[in-house]
């Protein structure tokens, strides 16, 4: 009895086996065929996220049989997974920077399509009563800003040397949904964040102007990259960006358009 | 160790159990490969000349100190806490014991961001005990050193106390009673006889901890937040790096490899000598 049950199990588990290889092969096989649907998969900065959320659908109600995968994060990350060959067709950055770091992954020129500044946002009705740029600058308000090596912390630290504000951060996030759910969720005083990023968080926060912030955007490059397994189609996803269609989501989000 | 062991059993003539399968030779293989080859990559890639320039970063001094001072820190609260509660968990009957022990368990499993999400819903500023906390006494405790140190302690606790709580099971409590009845209160029974017995569980339950909270990442940049100095630990640094210059990240990640080796090994050769 005892030896029969565990030749039995032994066998169970050479099946099991056997199941999980082959499950292994089947999910490489499908991944790189697709069968019918398409797919284009699009990296775009976090800032990104609502706006190329909607073109999305867009597209895929345009291209039936399509479906569009997004990736959002902060820019220089997607920039490093389009150089070491992530499966993606289309990049948009937050900055020209970031897009030149990925240059080398990169089809044709990148263009731009949007363009960005950055705003104080503090919490509706927060615990630190920030009433102004002047509570971040005199080192009142705990606020929180992007890392340096993401756009929205680059744009933070040059427009920061040129007001002259003196006061650090209390944390350096990965990217600017970050510095914008932290300011949310009333964990900090205030947070440095895009003029989008402002209007997406709606009635959770209240926005006050950053003096200089104006002169000083960032602009949003899209490009096809080498990698790309539809070019065709992450050719058509760009212009649809670009498109009277795309301005007008990119307009109602709060971007400034080239 | 028998004294005298037959003929039939000596090495030598021991009966040959037969080349390794294959089913088991294959996928052994693959797993040892699964877990050398990165490290080797790592160990190949690294610009080491980059070393002395990266130690000589304030940024990395600062990531490097922090590391040490909140591992340091997080063994000791793991100590101080955890083997009371793993005496606790091992020898004290009481209602609920079982589902204690089984909560205790759960950050091992929890996946690290979600402790961090917890910890602000706990201890952030508007937290089930940091909300009333910020209204007594004006303290925030995220985006502070403390915020590491207990980030990691919430991870690492876990690995230190089931580590004693198994070594305080393991010696049994013959010898408690033994000093109980020789006149021995309780907490002499526990100072003098329990603890000196469950140590090697204790220095492996330390080494575990440590070695946590030196890696640990996901709930320190979610709860406490990274800046150099206060709350960017090794791991932090190394993360951010990666985005702007992955050369440096690689140098930087081998640094904490180097690190930890070093006193893995240095404490294995002392406390975890396997049998």
């Amino acid at each position: 009895m005892r030896s029969r049950g565990s030749l039995r199990s032994h066998l169970g588990r050479r099946v099991v086996a056997v199941a999980i290889v082959g499950a292994l092969a089947l999910t490489g096989c499908s991944a790189g065929a697709g069968g019918d649907e398409e797919t284009l998969t699009v990296l775009a900065a976090a800032s990104l996220t609502e706006t190329f959320t909607e073109l999305a659908d867009e597209f895929e109600a345009e291209h039936p049989g399509v479906r569009v995968r997004l990736a959002f994060d902060s820019s220089a990350t997607l920039a490093q997974q389009a150089l070491e060959g992530a499966p993606a067709d289309v990049l948009a950055t937050a900055d020209a920077r970031t897009m030149e770091l990925a240059s080398d992954a990169v089809s044709g020129d990148p263009r731009t399509f949007a363009s960005n500044s950055l705003v104080l946002v503090a919490p509706a009705d927060g615990r630190a009563g920030v009433d102004g740029f002047d509570d971040v600058a005199s080192g009142r308000a705990a606020y929180v800003a992007c890392v340096e090596t993401a756009p929205c912390g680059a744009l933070w630290s040059a427009l920061a040397d040129e007001q002259q504000v003196e006061a650090e951060p209390v944390s350096l996030e990965v990217d600017v949904k970050a510095v914008l759910a932290r300011v949310v969720a009333d964990e900090a005083d205030a947070g440095i964040v895009y003029a989008t990023d402002a209007v997406s968080a709606g009635e959770d926060v209240a926005t006050f102007p950053i003096p200089g912030a104006d002169a000083l955007t960032t602009t949003y490059p899209i490009a096809v990259l080498e990698q790309a397994r539809e070019p065709d189609l992450a050719q058509e996803f760009v212009e649809l960006v670009l498109s009277r269609a795309g301005r007008d989501v990119l307009d109602a989000a709060g971007f400034s358009l080239p | 160790m028998t004294s005298a062991p037959s003929p039939a059993r000596t090495p030598a003539r021991a009966p040959s159990l037969g080349r390794p399968p294959l089913l088991l030779l294959v996928p052994g293989s693959v797993g040892a490969a699964l877990l050398v080859v990165p490290l080797v990559a790592l160990l190949l890639d690294t610009p080491w000349s980059d070393l002395g320039a990266q130690l000589a970063d304030p940024a990395v001094r600062d990531a490097l100190w922090l590391s040490g001072l909140t591992s340091a820190l997080t063994v000791a609260l793991c100590v101080l806490l955890g083997t009371p509660l793993a005496w606790l968990l091992a020898r004290v009957d009481f209602p609920g014991r079982r589902l204690l022990r089984g909560l205790v368990a759960v950050p091992l499993v929890l996946p690290p961001v979600v402790a961090g999400v917890a910890l602000v819903a706990a201890l952030g500023r508007n937290g089930l005990l940091g909300g009333p906390l910020h209204d007594v006494t004006g303290w925030t405790i995220p985006y502070t050193t403390t915020a590491v140190v207990l980030a990691h302690t919430f991870v690492s606790l876990p690995f230190f106390v089931l580590s004693v709580e198994g070594a305080l099971r393991t010696a049994g409590e013959r010898f408690d009673v033994v000093a109980a009845t020789l006149g021995a209160d309780r907490w002499t029974t526990f100072s003098r006889v329990t603890l000196p017995l469950a140590l090697p569980g204790v220095a492996a339950g330390c080494v575990l901890a440590w070695a946590r909270s030196l890696g640990e990442f996901g709930a320190t940049i979610t709860f406490a937040g990274n800046f150099p100095g206060t709350t960017q630990t090794m791991p932090s640094l190394i993360y951010t790096t990666l985005q702007a210059d992955p050369a440096a990240a690689r140098t930087l990640s081998m640094l904490l490899l180097v690190v930890s080796i070093g006193v893995l090994v240095g404490l294995r050769r002392r406390w975890l000598v396997t049998s």
